[in-house]
């Protein structure tokens, strides 16, 4: 009677321990499905040619996504270029003040950022760039993408100066050194690791982003190198594309698909390469 | 320019320090560059303090114009339909009636059937490497998979979900003997739960990691099975910070934007059943900002944009509450 008992319990523990491997495993599955689709749909399409030239309207096959790809580039460079020093600056000024009211507000600011959904961050950048200039414009859509990169970049900056020892600082200021040098030259070095990791984890988030760019870069059929006029970008593209009706238009969202996931995936497992071996944590 | 400004901090104080000066007779000229230099850097100190202190405020007042530039442009929405905006049953741009209530209603549909589908997969992720496997190849793969699943972009996965996912459930609809549309709320939530797994999940890891061992091993000397020492120790001490994970996870699923659009459907008709298309608040804004023709009906849009940004913060800021209360206890 009573080992019919245990025997009951082992075997619910066994069972529930099958069921949690089980779905667990079962999490990957969609993820593996997408990965293989998207690379069996859009590696074929990819050459050369689709690289460097531009679409083509509706009806000719053929085109590239030569505009795109730079457009996402230089979106992407714009809004780091934004994002980095601002970011980390912040992130400094959160780990040097750490009982500050401000630092307390500030990181409370970032907190709220970071769960902003990415399409109100598109509607304030058209509230703040596109209204005000006149149009839509890529710096407006690197704008938007710059704000969604700062918590990234400000909590790794922060999380990483924290852990640094106080002596590192003490030793600086015991050698006369005034404060900027101390931050720039010692500690920012010291953990530059992490900073870096964190700036790449955001790159890596922000370049599949395309809500926030739809009302801002708002996407262009040509090539264009005008921060102030409207530019395409790889999402934007892919959505653009990939609703509309036209099958070579959906090849053509296919192949960018496959080269942004690529990119992504890349930025993604290099970040955490690195991060592996300069053992930070974030 | 830089440099009369050097010499000006300079001189007003060397009288000051000019007898200190006169008692070294060997090379007053060293003596008044190093001084001069190490005025140049209290300055530069100055401006680096300032230049940190400024980057704070300016980040507290972006939340604050982000909040502030919602609301403003709401006003004309607000002023027009008043609260009944939120329970108003029809969205009409042409007649200028805009109630909110069938995006809500899609909202929280899709969010929350998506959070009920992603909630088992995720805690089942949690628990396996939390608590059976924390260590190994085999672990370390499933944990960077899982991870890996947030990074890829919400358009690739509403681009495969219309090619792949649409079509599977337009068929169990044929099947079940619904309306076949394909595209709808069904589709999208199960999109978002996909989405939404790693958030709840890699949260529910780090909490589980955390319970002290010499609880489970109390209840392992009481002869307890794996399971009752899940069950009966591990979800009751971790459930505040399983419950600010499933509160991030519905954050996420409350703003997605791109993945949503593509496979909902996009009508403003309330959803008769989790089959039908419809559409959510973020999905409506992406849809109709663009070709929003007059003041009013972009006012409410961006009125949806606000209470969207209010309901994530809210379940941020709870979520993140619980996890910093569950860390520092």
């Amino acid at each position: 009677m009573a080992s019919n008992h245990v025997k009951y319990r082992i075997g619910k523990s066994t069972f529930f321990k099958g069921l949690t491997i089980l779905l667990a495993c079962a999490c990957v599955v969609p993820l593996i499905f997408i990965l293989i689709y998207i690379l069996q749909a859009g590696l074929t399409k990819i050459n050369w040619h689709f690289l460097t030239n531009l679409p083509k309207p509706v009806g000719e096959t053929g085109g590239g996504i030569a505009n795109a790809l730079l457009g996402s580039m230089i979106i992407i460079l714009v809004a780091s270029v934004i994002a980095i020093p601002f970011g980390i600056l912040c992130g400094i000024y959160l780990s040097e003040n750490k009982k500050s009211k401000l630092a307390y507000w500030s990181r409370l600011c970032v907190d709220i950022l970071q769960g902003v959904p990415s399409i109100v961050i598109g509607i304030v950048a058209y509230f703040w760039l596109v209204k005000p200039m006149g149009g839509f414009s890529a710096l407006s859509g690197s704008a938007a993408l710059a704000i969604m990169m700062l918590p990234i970049i400000i909590r790794s900056t922060e999380e990483t100066l924290k852990l640094l020892p106080d002596s590192l600082r003490e030793a600086g200021f015991a050698l006369g050194l005034p404060f900027h040098r101390v931050v720039l030259k010692v500690i920012v070095p010291c953990g530059i690791s992490g900073i870096l990791s964190g700036v790449m984890l955001s790159v890596a988030r922000i370049a599949g982003e395309t809500a926030p760019l739809l009302f801002t870069a708002f996407g262009n059929p040509y090539l264009s190198f005008n921060l102030l006029k409207p530019m395409q970008s790889l999402p934007l593209l892919i959505f653009n594309y990939a609703t509309s009706p036209y099958n070579d238009w959906h090849d053509l969202a296919w192949g960018a698909s496959c080269i942004l996931l690529i990119w992504v995936l890349a930025l993604n497992i290099f970040t955490k390469l690195m991060t592996r071996k300069w053992k930070v944590q974030l | 320019m830089e440099s009369s400004v050097d010499t000006n901090l300079a001189t007003r104080p060397n009288d000051n320090l000019g007898r200190v000066v006169s008692l070294k007779p060997e090379g007053t000229v060293s003596t008044t560059k190093r001084i001069k230099r190490s005025f140049r850097q209290i300055r530069a100190e100055k401006v680096f303090r300032r230049t940190l202190i400024i980057v704070a405020l300016v980040m507290v007042a972006l939340v604050l114009g982000i909040m502030l530039t919602l609301v403003y442009e709401s006003t004309l929405s607000i002023k027009s339909s008043g609260i009944g905006y939120l329970w108003g049953k029809t969205w009409d741009p042409v007649r200028d009636i805009f109630g909110a209530y069938p995006f809500i209603l899609g909202t929280l549909l899709t969010s929350f059937l998506a959070l009920f589908i992603s909630i088992p997969f995720s805690f089942a992720v949690a628990v396996f490497l939390g608590e059976y496997y924390p260590e190994g190849w085999f672990s370390n793969l499933l944990k960077n998979t899982v991870e890996l699943i947030a990074a890829v972009p919400s358009v690739i996965y509403g681009f495969w979900a219309l090619a792949v996912l649409v079509p599977i459930v337009r068929s169990f609809e044929s099947k079940i003997g619904v309306e076949p549309v394909g595209l709808g709320i069904f589709s999208s939530a199960l999109i978002l739960a996909v989405m939404i797994i790693p958030y709840a999940a890699s949260l529910g890891r780090s909490m589980i990691h955390m319970v002290p061992s010499n609880l489970k091993e109390a209840a392992y000397s009481l002869g307890a099975t794996r399971w009752e020492v899940i069950r009966a120790v591990i979800f009751p001490y971790t459930k505040s910070g399983l419950f600010a994970g499933v509160l991030l996870s519905l954050g996420r699923a409350l703003g997605e934007t791109m993945a949503v659009t593509m496979v909902i459907g996009n009508t403003s008709l309330i959803p008769k059943s989790i089959f039908a298309p419809g559409n959510t608040m973020a999905s409506v804004i992406a849809n109709e900002f663009t070709e929003a023709d007059h003041p009013v009906y972009l006012s409410a849009l961006i009125e949806l944009g606000l209470v969207l940004f209010l309901v994530t913060v809210v379940i941020n800021m709870i979520g993140k509450k619980m996890v910093s209360r569950f860390t520092n206890e």
